[in-house]
């Protein structure tokens, strides 16, 4: 049987279409995407994303250990309450995972992961940790709501107990407040302002019928996969997984390669492959039409006269209708010598797209030209 | 569970069939089909004119999840297309059996509705998928 999450009640009562998701039982709706979708855009929306696993990492060695084990360099955040986000490589720099790492206390940080990698993440932080005084606890206890939307840090601070509600309310994007077994992170998947709050389970369905009752729209995982697309950030296992590096998937930005003495895992691959040029880069596209791009779907360049499929060299790694954009957008893979205009594949016809820069939304606004 | 309207045929593909009575009929998509493929947000309609056998490929609807094509329930000739789903593609969603109505089609001949099925078969169908 699926896992099922504590706000598991919470989505049959609001009548939630229930799938399963990397082995959970997740809303994918609760009756309509694009409505919750507008919500976090114009208002308030909550997720329940305790499928993620939550894992401290305690332990004297706390910070020598993630400055080997991330591509992002942990010393950014020796400020605590600050967080990164970062890739986990493995030693060929290839994306085990994609996560957010919080510096919550001397020698505490908490890393958030990917629920279809759970195991095999805390397979690999465990190994490596061998070397170092850590230890890498998987907390099961823990629930995580993310508030998301214009109004949603103003709502969320409605129902947080007042004194931590006062300190998360001025923390500004990328950092973290925590108070016992509750953490407060500035930081979401949406491209709008919000907190991740991390709290105990048993505590998680008061929380979100407060939250509801407030006025924040309970939001399913379809709308939250449009969210992530049109603020152009990737998903893991989509738009890299371990086949790939972060210099091919969008993701350059993140790996700190100074300062140069820093040795972690998959920087020699990185270099070597920097060195040598990287072969395929991560677009934004826009269909000129209408239909819709979907993910999986081939790509050819502008121009080409080879309208056999299997002869193209690119393909969308995530594709989708962007309900606020009224038009189809994707992020994919192909050569990195290509320019603006490609051709997609859909339903055998190949339909243009523009290449355009990513976000493809921000706070609310389009950022392609019409 | 989805409406099903009693007056109505249906198809095994999640098609209604309104028939007239007058040779012509007006087809869409079921309640439970608009409810499976999410919120709608393209509706590629045929031309006035063109001419179908049962089972063709007549139109396509596009929801967030997945595009999905619309077969011609029985044979005829387009008489009218719902232009307003051009603009307004959740009609589907929200009055699948009215206003949501995607085509009207002059029948060759009505003897094609007898292999349609009636509602308490495709509640059947319906069944069949749900469990």
């Amino acid at each position: 049987m699926a896992q099922r999450t504590p706000l598991y009640a919470e989505h049959v009562a609001l009548d939630a279409k229930l799938v399963d998701f990397a082995g959970w039982d997740m809303p994918i709706d609760y009756g309509s995407q694009i409505t919750e979708h507008k919500a976090v855009r114009d208002n308030a929306g909550m997720f329940d994303v305790s499928h993620m696993a939550v894992v401290d990492i305690h332990g004297a060695q706390a910070r020598a250990f993630l400055r080997r084990l991330l591509a992002n360099d942990i010393a950014k955040a020796d400020e605590i309450g600050k967080a990164i986000y970062t890739c986990l490589l493995n030693t060929r720099g290839g994306v085990i995972d994609d996560l957010i790492v919080y510096h919550l206390a001397d020698d505490h940080y908490r890393a958030v992961i990917n629920a279809a990698t759970t195991e095999k993440d805390l397979a690999w932080l465990t190994s490596q940790a061998r070397d170092y005084d850590v230890t890498v606890e998987h907390r099961t206890d823990l629930a995580t709501i993310a508030v998301q939307g214009p109004r949603a840090r103003e709502l969320a601070g409605q129902i947080l107990d007042p004194k931590l509600a006062e300190q998360a309310l001025k923390i500004k994007p990328f950092r973290a407040v925590v108070d016992g077994d509750i953490s407060v992170g500035r930081t979401g998947y949406t491209g709008e302002d919000g907190f991740e709050i991390v709290l105990p389970g048993e505590d998680a369905p008061q929380f979100w019928r407060d939250l509801h009752a407030a006025g924040v729209a309970p939001v399913g995982l379809g709308a939250r996969d449009t969210l992530r697309l049109e603020a152009g950030l990737n998903l893991y296992g989509q738009d890299m997984d371990e086949d790939c590096t972060p210099l091919e998937s969008g993701l350059g930005w993140t790996v700190a390669f100074k300062p140069t003495d820093r040795d972690f895992i998959g920087r020699e691959s990185l270099e070597h492959l920097r060195e040598q040029g990287v072969a395929q880069k991560l677009v934004g596209l826009v269909l000129e039409g209408r239909g819709v791009m979907r993910t999986g779907a081939v790509v050819r360049a502008g121009g080409s006269q080879d309208d056999d499929p299997a002869n193209a060299e690119g393909a969308v790694t995530s594709g989708s209708f962007a309900p606020t954009l009224g038009r189809s957008i994707a992020l994919a893979r192909v050569p990195s010598d290509w320019g603006d205009s490609v051709e997609i594949n859909i339903r055998n016809k190949w339909q243009p797209a523009r290449v355009v820069g990513y976000p493809f939304v921000r706070n609310g606004e389009s950022r392609i030209d019409p | 569970m989805s409406d099903i309207p009693k007056e109505l045929l249906y198809t095994k593909t999640h098609e209604w069939v309104d028939n007239s009575g007058d040779g012509t009929a007006t087809v869409g998509v079921t309640d439970h089909a608009q409810s499976s493929l999410g919120d709608l947000v393209f509706v590629e309609l045929p031309e006035v004119g063109d001419k179908f056998s049962a089972g063709d490929v007549v139109a396509v609807v596009e929801s967030v999840k997945a595009a999905s094509d619309i077969y011609a329930p029985v044979a005829g000739e387009v008489a009218e297309v719902n232009e307003e789903l051009e603009d307004a593609p959740e009609r589907v969603n929200e009055d699948a059996f009215g206003q949501g109505w995607l085509f009207k089609l002059t029948l060759d001949d009505e003897s094609g509705l007898s292999d349609l099925l009636d509602a308490s078969a495709y509640q059947a169908v319906v069944e069949d998928e749900e469990h």
